[in-house]
């Protein structure tokens, strides 16, 4: 992908849904597919995120997210 | 166009949490819990600093015991509220330059480390504390905090906490801001995203403090606990902003690092000669080593005023100054007369475990009830001195060597009934050979607190091997 993005570890998600609210460009739901963990993970689905990184903060676990900008080369 | 990745996992966190078991990249907080958010931003202001070599994170007990698991930096897992103390003794044992990190709970912190997080902030130490606020004992099942709000109801205010009957929510940033020590406090909120970003730039700052070796940082974070406010986990970031947020207002309270940075901080340290002279007062002659053929288990029992703690002291030093290895574990009731007391003194040619004596191969019973409590005990073939003046009846076992000695009539005789003890050591010592007798007389001068009683104890040792001379010696 060469837009903004975030990649979700759907394993090491717990559902909680605190990066969807946090989001302010609203990228990102809950999906509802369960992880091997027993959570309906979140899934990211959009063209408009600015990789604030606001939903790799507010989330608790370590690695759930990565975001990504896109650069020029 | 390309991407490059912008926020991830801050490497200052282990890649997998191999101790919470194989395979396993998530933690072990419910999901939604404050704590994990707290320690993403404190190991990204790890990372950012610098600083993982040398920091050492003080976890305290509570959900987030198991720091351990996720900080890829030394560990110390504290005891209950002691993890200031703890992390002061960090500080105090490492070189200069070592980041300490204390992480506690409110239940941690406040409830029983109350006395502990007081004295680390009063005196300055250039540590950082990051105090989770969630106004609740979360890993026991809600119980009321000492931060728990008026009106808020947990399993042990079920009613919700009054002032009257439970007292106040505590402020603690507010209470550490009024001593004179710390140089930065502040209180931020994982309430919203807002509140987290600013809550990043404030735990990074606080750790830039201890690198600048500023002094004592600390940051309360008011963190949501979903499961034990049973709420889910927007209701508890919501409950943050509306509720705690007003008894609890964020901001800085404290902030003193606009000043030049200290060049550093003097820390008087003694030097090993100093301690050593801290523990004996005056100089001891050099010793002559006895044979010591195997380890020593020993147990020194009696009533309080025999001596038994002071002779059993006594013992271990002597050990320790015939270069052996020695440990000394006092072990008193709650009377301070009459009541029984006992302690068990270890001595060994290598280094020793623990401390505690079970199974004893030498008892020194100066009472019956003693005898009683430890003759069952004391391992086959070991040996038994019996305060004969104290207890009639003889040793039931007849798989150990036993010694009767008169040690409360020769002790009155000398002029002082405290040191029968030390007549029946004489004994040990002059049959065992575990320590020389003249390594006991030498000792006596530095061991005995009050010295008008050094001749008396120095008379009781050569009371004790002429007894032994005389009625046991082969
Ligand atoms: S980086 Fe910002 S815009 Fe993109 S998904 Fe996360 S919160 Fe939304
Ligand atoms: S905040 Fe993290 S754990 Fe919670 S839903 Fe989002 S990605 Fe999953
Ligand atoms: S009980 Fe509360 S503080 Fe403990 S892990 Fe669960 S949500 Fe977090």
């Amino acid at each position: 992908m060469t837009k903004n993005h975030v990649k979700i570890e759907n394993s090491e998600c717990k559902g909680c849904g605190v990066c969807v609210d946090a989001c302010p460009k609203g990228c990102l739901t809950i999906g509802k597919e369960i992880n091997e963990q027993g959570y309906a993970y979140v899934k990211f689905d959009s063209e408009n995120c600015t990789a604030c990184g606001m939903c790799f903060y507010v989330c608790p676990e370590p690695g759930a997210i990565t975001v990504y900008k896109a650069e020029k080369k | 166009m390309t991407t490059v990745i912008k926020h991830q996992k801050p490497s200052a966190f282990y890649d997998e949490f191999f101790r919470k078991g194989p395979g396993q990249k998530t933690t072990h907080y419910c999901p939604g819990c404050g704590h994990g958010v707290a320690h993403k931003l404190v190991a990204e202001a790890i990372d950012n600093l610098g600083i993982q070599d040398r920091t050492v994170f003080c976890s305290p007990v509570g959900c987030s015991v198991f720091g351990y698991y996720y900080f890829d930096t030394g560990n110390v897992q504290c005891s209950h509220g002691r993890a200031a103390a703890a992390a002061t003794g960090v500080c105090r044992t490492l070189d200069e330059d070592r980041i300490v990190i204390s992480y506690q709970g409110d239940g941690d912190l406040a409830g029983i480390g109350m006395g502990a997080i007081m004295h680390a902030a009063n005196r300055g130490e250039n540590l950082t504390v990051f105090f989770i606020n969630n106004a609740i004992y979360g890993m026991t099942g809600g119980q009321m905090a000492p931060t728990t709000l008026l009106g808020q109801k947990t399993t042990t205010s079920p009613r919700g906490r009054t002032a009257e009957n439970e007292g106040y929510p505590i402020h603690m940033s507010e209470v550490i801001s009024q001593l004179e020590a710390p140089v930065f406090v502040e209180r931020v909120t994982l309430g919203d995203a807002k509140g987290v970003m600013k809550a990043k730039r404030v735990v990074q700052k606080a750790l830039q403090n201890q690198v600048e070796k500023r002094g004592f940082s600390f940051v309360e974070i008011l963190s949501p606990c979903p499961i034990g406010w049973k709420m889910n986990s927007m209701d508890a970031r919501h409950w943050i902003t509306e509720k705690l947020e007003k008894i609890f207002p964020v901001g800085n309270l404290r902030d003193d690092t606009k000043e030049p940075a200290p060049v550093s901080i003097p820390r008087m340290k003694l030097t090993d000669e100093e301690l050593i002279d801290l523990f004996k007062s005056g100089e001891v002659e050099s010793v002559k080593a006895g044979s010591l053929l195997n380890e020593q288990l020993v147990k020194v029992a009696g009533f309080g005023g025999q001596g038994v703690m002071s002779a059993s002291a006594l013992l271990a030093k002597c050990a320790v100054a015939e270069n052996r290895h020695a440990t000394w574990l006092p072990s008193y009731g709650p009377e301070m007369r009459g009541g029984t007391a006992n302690a068990s003194v270890v001595i060994s040619n290598e280094a020793i475990g623990a401390p505690v004596v079970e199974t004893p191969n030498v008892l020194i019973a100066m009472n019956a009830p003693s005898l009683d409590l430890f003759e069952e005990s004391v391992q086959p073939k070991g040996m038994v001195i019996v305060n004969s003046s104290l207890i009639e009846r003889k040793v039931k076992r007849d798989d150990v060597n036993v010694m009767y000695v008169p040690a409360t009539d020769i002790a009155i005789e000398l002029g002082s009934v405290m040191t029968a003890t030390i007549v029946a050591l004489a004994v040990y010592a002059a049959a065992s050979g575990a320590v020389s007798v003249e390594t006991m007389q030498k000792m006596i001068p530095s061991s005995i607190k009050r010295k008008n009683l050094v001749d008396i104890n120095l008379k009781a040792v050569e009371a004790g091997l002429k007894y032994y001379k005389e009625h046991y010696q082969k």
